[in-house]
């Protein structure tokens, strides 16, 4: 037998494991086990604020941790700085190039990133006397689609390239690249701890990694479609998932399974954005038929509503402190909900 | 590419596709039982301080516009 049929039989021997392992712990269902909990409230939030300023789709969006502030990307070749608590607008970054896919903001507020289909990811010092770009992450071969800082010298990003990299902002340099994934990584959210990450990728999979060394620890199948966000449950024991297969899964990541999905017969359209209320309890997707459908994580049950968008909604985010949740469109308006 | 690269590639790669699921084989697991009996417990705890879930008092929302008022 030559080398590749030997290893074709070994992965196809340990894949079967996996999933013998799995079916072994799978003992019960979350909807079983959550069955005695009483039935999250009808959620009916109010649009409070709606940020006006950019000229063309929204892609992004991500709060300061001062959960105040706020970046957002738009076609329009903008990064918008904006105060929430007025509405105004506090710095404007023009783009080098306008496809635009993503941003985010370091956890000091000094820096903001983005980047699309350049391939780079841009770093640029909003408390400069004016913003002034202090790197360009330039090694990815395919687009950025996501990345999010640990602090103001590391910043970890998702490329179509398939991989995932954390870069030295010191040095402009690659200091790990995450190897795994066989389709275009779309999204990346980090681990409340920061010593892992997760990634959603076109090959319908999402992985654990290990910050540090670059190992992919985990990973979770059953999606039969791109995943295109992705978030950790806020103890930092369960993943959420979005997909263009209309649903979103929740892993638990010590299970090492899938333990909850949220889907509706109704609902074709694809899930585009995740973020989860503070206590992990309500699950906020944003889909692309222009609404964001408020889901309980427990009972998987659809409790709310968030429509007023009149494009596909295509980015959310809940700022660290919980008290509201922000929502980007293609309309090229911001709404904030609470 | 010649393929003779092509082939040795295919194998590099399925020997880095063994490996991986190996790593991936060899990890602990607990019962869903137990996982999402923990969730529970997480939701159940903070609950109380989630403000989306349980909602914000109008003088403690940073979002709210706040009107003057007209006493008539």
């Amino acid at each position: 037998m030559g080398e590749m049929d030997t290893l074709k039989k070994e992965a196809d021997g340990l894949k079967t494991q996996i999933e013998t392992a799995r079916k072994a712990v799978n003992d019960t269902t979350m909807a079983a086990v959550a069955s005695g909990v009483a039935a999250a409230p009808r959620i009916q939030l109010k649009n409070r604020k709606t940020l006006k300023g950019h000229l063309a789709k929204i892609y992004g969006l991500h709060w300061s941790a001062d959960n105040r502030h706020m970046v957002s990307a738009s076609q329009d070749g903008k990064l918008l700085i904006w105060d929430t608590y007025t509405g105004n607008k506090v710095y404007a970054v023009p783009l080098k190039s306008s496809w635009v896919m993503s941003c985010s903001m370091a956890p000091s507020g000094n820096l903001v990133a983005s980047g699309g289909l350049d391939n780079m990811c841009t770093i640029v010092n909003i408390k400069a006397a004016s913003p002034k770009t202090i790197r360009e992450l330039d090694a990815h071969e395919g687009y950025l689609s996501h990345s999010r800082f640990l602090n103001d010298s590391e910043i970890l990003t998702a490329s179509g390239d398939t991989t995932c990299c954390l870069w030295d902002l010191e040095t402009g340099k690659q200091k790990v690249v995450y190897k795994s994934h066989v389709g275009d990584c779309m999204c990346l959210a980090m681990s409340p701890d920061q010593n892992t990450f997760i990634s959603g990728a076109c090959d319908s999979s999402a992985k654990l990694w290990d910050i540090r060394d670059g190992g992919c620890k985990q990973t979770f199948i059953g999606h039969t479609s791109d995943i295109n966000a992705i978030a950790f449950f806020p103890s930092g024991t369960a993943i959420i998932t979005g997909s263009d297969d209309c649903t979103l899964k929740m892993y638990d990541l010590r299970a090492d399974q899938e333990v909850n999905g949220y889907q509706d017969a109704a609902l074709n359209a694809g899930v585009t954005s995740v973020s989860l209320s503070s206590s992990g309890r309500l699950v906020f997707a944003g889909y692309d038929n222009f609404n964001c459908n408020i889901w309980d994580s427990l009972k998987a049950e659809k409790v709310g509503v968030l429509s007023g968008h009149d494009n596909r909604v295509s980015c959310i985010g809940v700022p660290d402190d919980g008290l509201g949740i922000c929502t980007g469109s293609w309309d090229s308006f911001l709404k904030i909900w609470n | 590419m010649s393929s003779k690269m092509q082939s040795s590639n295919n194998i590099a790669h399925a020997r880095r596709t063994v490996q991986q699921l190996r790593i991936e084989a060899s990890i602990e697991r607990i019962k869903v039982s137990k996982a999402s009996a923990d969730l529970m417990h997480y939701c159940g705890e903070h609950a109380k301080y989630d403000p989306l879930l349980m909602g914000i008092p109008a003088s403690e929302n940073p979002f709210k516009d706040k009107k003057p008022c007209t006493i008539l």
